[in-house]
């Protein structure tokens, strides 16, 4: 009998060794005449266990982990494809706290199938959602997304369903869906997560956008960095529309909807939307004056649906469950789950998808277990790099769009960046600045100048020249890029700047005792 | 990838094929800039009046979108590119001091290659392996949790 086994094909769990260990895996088994299938599945994101190696039984799956090369013999030693007991034995991986105590709705297939194979991702619900869509007016596809509460996971919240509305409210020969896979945050990678372990619910998800506004065309504008991804959605597109669920006629509905990856080249504001479309029209990626809405007049001037890879990988589900199903999930205007990502020093660092509501400190204790260097966790980046710094006293908010708005901090893609008492916040500070600097499309004065202007002025704080002035300095060029910048690239990123300060005044300097609340 | 031995002539002629393979894609520079790159390493500046007839452009307009995107290079890199990176997660877990380490152990800044020509070093911001940092690329390999000694093992590995 064939015993199936699975390693990630995740890229995260490549760079940990998880090729080598499939690699050492198959000889092994090849070695002692048994007779094993390898499946190259998504991760589950638990990814301090990464290599995680599951095998299938008939209680289900068992996992292993973190496995490394050189545990390969001791597993077959201990008979590991019977289920047997190791050292690295997890148990049932259905068991797992970590895994039982998540909400999976859009990530209820990555690590459970084969990323690249139909019939897998048919069997696990998949392609359902796009069926009743076809059965669907747009207007109706439309409503059930409006109704369902999504709002868009790629930063600035905006109700999906009133994007969709706006372009199928448009006269038009040619409209466009275009996936927003920039992912540029640090702390983020559950789109890379969907692209490589479910890439068929980004593809389903945006067949569904396409048939909603009456757009033919796709492209999903894939960060240059993610070369893994790239190759995983270029399998499955080819294997959609040799399956007739992508091309001229979708499950012969007479709708046409095809689909193209795009590459970028790593410039961090081309994950803003309109930079995103002059980019992928093969310009420089200056970030374009609003209005025109994109949902109006977008890439080659035709309406366009721009979305990023989560909110449309939750459209499926919405369509195959229902509106209120997914509704029913979450907390005030926050509805549905959030794929968190955790990162930076925690114990356990990995992928938490949940209802809004759960709080940054179940978060980062429950699921993260704590700084990975044991000491104490003294501020956390929520957000991406345009996110504000939270120090401990905020640790009991909950994610919430809303309630995180209340103390001027942003949820955006659901990243969190832990950092433990030896980080510098000075430095932190100076970082955002730097960052912005480096990746600012040059467009507007506030940012173009502003961003190198506060490199200086914190380097003179940190070497203790002019002191007040400095700090003064500090807070009227914030001002003036929250107020005066274009796009959100000059426009928040006195949010790191300014929470550093306010937050953690001790690290410029100044007494601790003007710490805010 | 061709190696430092190919002569020009040939790069020109691949750059031919390469625009007649994309010159029609709806916004195809970036298509067509990445085939470039990744056939050649770079894109070499003596390309810029052939891509800027086949995509009515102007010779200023491609030196722009090249210069603009931090990917696209002008200049041969040396035999292994390597990415650090810079971006906050891997800064909590210690990326400064790789940093630090590789600048030390290559005897380069970023932007620069080794005098043997074995790596071309340059900082990136994210690599979306945020849960395993420190992150590093390696052509394109992504390494995470990588300490200095995994670092040394890595540079050894691209000299050798
Ligand atoms: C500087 C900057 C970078 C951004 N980067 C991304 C990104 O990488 N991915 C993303 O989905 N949205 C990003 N956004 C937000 C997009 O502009 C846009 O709001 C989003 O793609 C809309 O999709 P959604 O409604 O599904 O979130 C960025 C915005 C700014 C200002
Ligand atoms: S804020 Fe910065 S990135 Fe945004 S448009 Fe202005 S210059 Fe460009
Ligand atoms: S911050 Fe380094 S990989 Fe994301």
């Amino acid at each position: 009998m064939t015993t199936t086994i699975y390693i990630p094909r995740d890229s995260s769990a490549l760079s940990v060794g998880a090729e080598k260990v499939a690699v050492a895996i198959a000889a092994e088994a090849k070695s002692r005449g048994l007779d094993v299938e390898i499946i190259r599945n998504g991760s589950r994101g638990l990814y301090w266990l990464e290599t995680m190696v599951e095998v299938s039984t008939p209680k289900g799956r068992v996992a292993y982990g973190p496995v490394k090369v050189k545990d390969v013999p001791s597993l077959f030693d201990a008979d590991f494809i019977n289920a047997k007991p190791h050292a690295l034995s997890l148990g049932l991986t259905e068991e797992i706290d970590w895994i039982k105590k998540q909400q999976r709705l859009t990530f209820a297939r990555v690590g459970v199938t084969n990323p690249v194979s139909l019939d897998d991702y048919i069997a696990h619900d998949g392609y359902k959602g796009l069926k009743n869509a076809l059965k669907l007016s747009g207007a109706e596809i439309v409503k059930a997304v409006t109704d369902s509460g999504l709002r868009g996971r790629g930063g600035a919240a905006f109700p999906t369903g009133i994007k969709w509305n706006t372009v199928l409210g448009c006269a038009s020969e040619q409209k466009y869906v275009v996936c927003n896979a920039d992912e540029g945050d640090s702390g983020t990678y559950s789109d890379r997560m969907i692209m490589e372990g479910d890439p068929f619910v980004l593809i389903e998800g945006m067949t569904i956008a396409g048939v909603a506004v009456g757009a033919t065309q796709g492209y999903i504008y894939l960060r240059s960095e993610y070369p893994h991804a790239l190759v995983a959605l270029n399998q499955a597109i080819e294997v959609a529309n040799k399956a007739g669920y992508l091309g001229d006629d979708v499950l012969g509905s007479g709708k046409a909807f095809h689909l193209e990856v795009r590459r970028a080249a790593g410039a961090y504001v081309c994950g803003e939307e309109t930079s995103l479309l002059e980019s992928l029209e093969g310009k420089r990626g200056l970030v374009r004056f609003k209005p025109p809405l994109p949902a109006i007049e977008g890439l080659f001037g035709k309406p366009t649906v721009v979305n990023n890879v989560i909110s449309l990988a939750s459209v499926p589900i919405i369509l195959d469950k229902g509106a209120q199903y997914y509704a029913d999930y979450g907390m005030g205007r926050s509805r549905g789950t959030l794929p968190i990502q955790l990162a930076g020093n925690l114990k356990h660092n990995g992928l938490v998808e949940l209802a809004f509501g759960a709080t940054l400190r179940e978060l980062l204790y429950d699921f993260g277990g704590g700084s990975a260097t044991g000491k104490p966790i003294r501020a956390v980046q929520v957000g991406g790099p345009l996110g504000a710094f939270l120090p401990e006293s905020q640790f009991d908010t909950p994610l919430d769009y809303e309630e995180f708005t209340k103390i001027w901090a942003v949820l955006g893609h659901g990243g969190i960046v832990a950092f433990d008492d030896t980080v510098d916040m000075s430095k932190m500070a100076r970082y955002a600045f730097e960052f912005c600097a480096v990746e600012s499309c040059g467009k507007c004065t506030p940012c173009r100048i502003g961003s190198t202007r506060g490199v200086e002025v914190i380097d003179k704080i940190r070497s203790g020249k002019d002191h007040a002035k400095n700090i003064q300095l500090v807070r009227d060029l914030s001002d003036t890029m929250l107020n005066g910048s274009l796009c959100a690239l000059g426009g928040m990123t006195p949010y790191p700047v300014l929470s550093a300060l306010n937050h953690f005044p001790q690290d410029f300097g100044l007494p601790a005792e003007t710490q805010a609340g | 990838m061709l190696d430092s031995n190919t002569p020009l002539v040939d790069a020109d002629a691949l750059i031919s094929r390469l625009i007649t393979e994309h010159q029609h894609r709806p916004g195809a520079l970036l298509p067509l800039l990445h085939a470039i790159q990744d056939n050649l390493g770079y894109v070499p500046e003596s390309a810029y009046p052939q891509i800027s007839k086949a995509l009515a452009l102007s010779v200023a307009e491609v030196h722009g979108v090249v210069t603009f995107y931090h990917h696209f290079r002008t200049h041969k890199p040396g035999r292994n590119v390597m990415q650090i990176c810079r971006a906050e997660s891997c800064q909590s877990m210690g990326s400064e001091a790789l940093e630090a380490h590789a600048k030390k152990c290559l005897n380069i800044d970023y932007h620069q290659t080794t005098a043997d020509n074995a790596i071309t070093l340059e900082a990136v911001y994210c690599l979306g392996n945020c849960a395993l940092s420190p992150s590093v690329m390696m052509n394109d390999e992504i390494y995470g949790r990588v300490s200095p000694s995994d670092l040394d093992a890595l540079i050894a590995e691209a000299k050798a």
